[in-house]
């Protein structure tokens, strides 16, 4: 370094210091940071096959995925009916039944069973659980309800309840995940 | 800093002279809770709560470290460990019990201690850095109270843990990626149990540090009093040791009776049933709720029930719920009255107590079920609860007419000060 620029080799030196540290500060910070997120083993466990032929018609199962519910229920015509019946407009999260399911299985509606709001299992999938004024599923925690797409229709939840990628793997296994 | 006439650390003793010379830590004692610390003499019982907030910490720091011995940090079998703590350990069941209540305890203290502030005026200049010190040893408390309830891995630990880290996702964008950062996974597992386990370990000596600063920013103008008139002369306080020292002791006395009638007769007065049911991510309990130090806040948060304009739901009951801790960080400022204590300002002394009234129904609202007529009462108590502090506190501040203050501590106590004259007074 020319000392004529105006610029000595002690600024040279010390900025070259404090940038050699503020980089090693970073690459210490990262693995810090990260070591928090999820780990491989947990990540590895992210696909389900579940067998769904025993479900009948007015029914739901619950099976795991990620460590979470997933409802798999199997609707009424009654039920395909009145979700079909709603003006999307008037949604909070405006979906039809059809987009939340796969053509030619309207009647399967497979949803995780993680409440949109605060993560509860919301009740309506077993037997003589309370269902909400809508007919679908009633999270008890914070009193939301979803209508028979598990749309959210009243309560303080932001979405319906979240549909997972999955896709009919034969007659009877839908694979999850 | 103390004043003037504060009694002098003398050392008599030759090693504690030579100690003195080498590490000064008698005489930093003597002068913080010693003869040296000069407090005024008319602190009525509100003021044996900071020090008992202190006790609450060492009871918790103490059974703490013993449950530590005996608790195993895995989804597995730490459900199994506290109940073989509290079953087989040689007084396990106490540890595990002094430890729960003592949490709850902590809290009635703290909250106390809180208020005492609000209706005392204890937030203003020139102890503002006190009072902030103490929000953030709140906060700090309620991470760590919060992550201590997800350690015994029952119903209510898990599913306190989800509705908890929930409230992360309700942040725009990051919202979700940050809840799985925070859990190590898509829902609370052994990867967040560990981490609750090593942070509460942490915390309470995180919490420990921030007590320093507090005690030491409030010994920098001295303890304030229920006048709220400054100190002016010696006959206006008396030495820590043995006045409040001893009035401290008798407050032990009166804590100890009723945190034993808890632990011996009602360990689990402040629990959950719902707790002594192993954690079950296929189930939520029918009716969750946090631990009762929780329930006005938690109240803040189910009242937003409607979007806000763009703002959904969800993310105006977090905002408001941690807005309404983070409001009180402003207190020194919406309160503008030069007037310290609440009971020489009439009206503010009223908004005080519908204050009270107030959190006392977000109290009861929290608690209960997420129905009607709650989700209302709680909305307009909510409400309520940000207008105390930031319309009605700058406005009542702005056009009360105070009632007269006494000239100086020693009049309020004595009916008269020898020392008095006709200065103006502060």
């Amino acid at each position: 370094m020319a000392e004529e620029d105006g610029v000595r080799r002690r600024d040279f030196i010390n900025v070259a210091a404090v940038s050699a540290a503020g980089v090693a500060g970073i690459g210490v910070v990262i693995p810090l940071v990260s070591q928090m997120s999820a780990s491989a083993d947990v990540l590895a466990a992210s696909t389900t096959e579940v067998d769904y032929s025993s479900v009948q018609p007015g029914q739901a199962i619950k099976a795991i995925f990620r460590k979470q519910p997933v409802f798999i229920r199997n609707l009424t015509q009654a039920e395909i009916d009145a979700a079909n019946k709603v003006d999307i407009s008037t949604l909070r999260d405006p979906q039809t039944l059809a987009e939340r399911t796969k053509p030619g299985k309207e009647n399967w509606l497979i949803t995780m069973g993680v409440c949109t709001h605060l993560g509860c299992v919301p009740l309506g999938a077993g037997e003589g659980e309370p269902r909400g004024e809508f007919g679908g599923y009633f999270c008890p925690c914070h009193g939301s309800s979803y209508d028979t797409a598990a749309r959210i229709r009243k309560g303080p939840a932001p979405l319906n309840l979240q549909v997972p990628d999955y896709a009919f793997t034969s007659d009877t296994v839908v694979t999850i995940g | 800093m103390s004043f003037p006439w504060a009694k002098e650390y003398t050392p008599a003793h030759p090693f504690m002279k030579w100690m003195d010379e080498r590490l000064p830590i008698p005489r930093l004692v003597y002068n913080a809770v010693g003869g040296g610390y000069e407090v005024p003499r008319n602190l009525n019982y509100f003021w044996n709560f900071g020090f008992l907030a202190g006790l609450c910490l060492v009871i918790q720091i103490v059974t703490g470290i013993v449950m530590a011995m005996h608790y195993a940090a895995n989804s597995a079998v730490a459900f199994d460990t506290i109940e073989m703590t509290v079953r087989d350990v040689n007084w396990g069941w106490l540890m595990r019990y002094a430890h729960a209540n003592g949490a709850s305890a902590f809290f009635v203290v703290i909250y106390v201690h809180i208020f005492r502030g609000f209706y005392f005026g204890s937030y203003k200049a020139p102890r503002e850095m006190v009072w902030l010190l103490g929000v953030v040893i709140f906060l700090l408390m309620m991470a760590t109270a919060f992550m201590g309830y997800v350690l015994p891995w029952g119903q209510m630990s898990f599913w306190g843990a989800k509705v908890i880290t929930g409230l992360f996702s309700a942040i725009p964008l990051v919202g979700e990626p940050l809840q799985q950062w925070l859990l190590g996974g898509f829902a609370p597992d052994n990867a967040a149990l560990n981490r609750f386990f090593s942070l509460h370990y942490l915390l309470p000596f995180v919490i420990l540090g921030v007590v320093i600063l507090h005690i030491w920013a409030l010994h920098i103008p001295g303890s304030s009093n229920p006048t709220g008139v400054e100190v002016k002369s010696e006959s206006d306080t008396v030495p820590f040791y043995p006045y409040y020292v001893a009035k401290d002791g008798w407050a032990i006395g009166v804590f100890a009776i009723l945190y034993c009638a808890f632990v011996f007769f009602a360990p689990n007065y402040f629990g959950h049933p719902d707790n002594y049911i192993p954690a079950n991510p296929m189930s939520t309990p029918a009716h969750i709720v946090p631990e009762w130090y929780f329930w006005p806040f938690y109240a803040i948060l189910r009242a937003f029930t409607q979007n806000f304009f763009f703002i959904p739901a969800k993310l105006m009951g977090v905002l408001a719920m941690f807005g309404a801790i983070l409001v009180w960080f402003f207190l020194p400022w919406l309160d503008k009255s030069p007037i310290r204590s609440a009971s020489y300002r009439p009206v503010y002394k009223a908004f005080f107590v519908v204050l009270c009234l107030d959190m006392l129904v977000l109290f009861y609202c929290g608690g209960a079920e997420a129905k009607e007529p709650y989700v209302m009462i709680s909305q307009i108590a909510a409400m309520y609860y940000f207008a105390h502090f930031l319309i009605i506190l700058p406005i009542v501040s702005a056009i009360e007419k105070p009632k007269p203050l006494p000239y100086s501590i020693t009049e309020a106590v004595l009916g008269k000060d020898d020392a008095a004259r006709l200065e103006p007074s502060a």
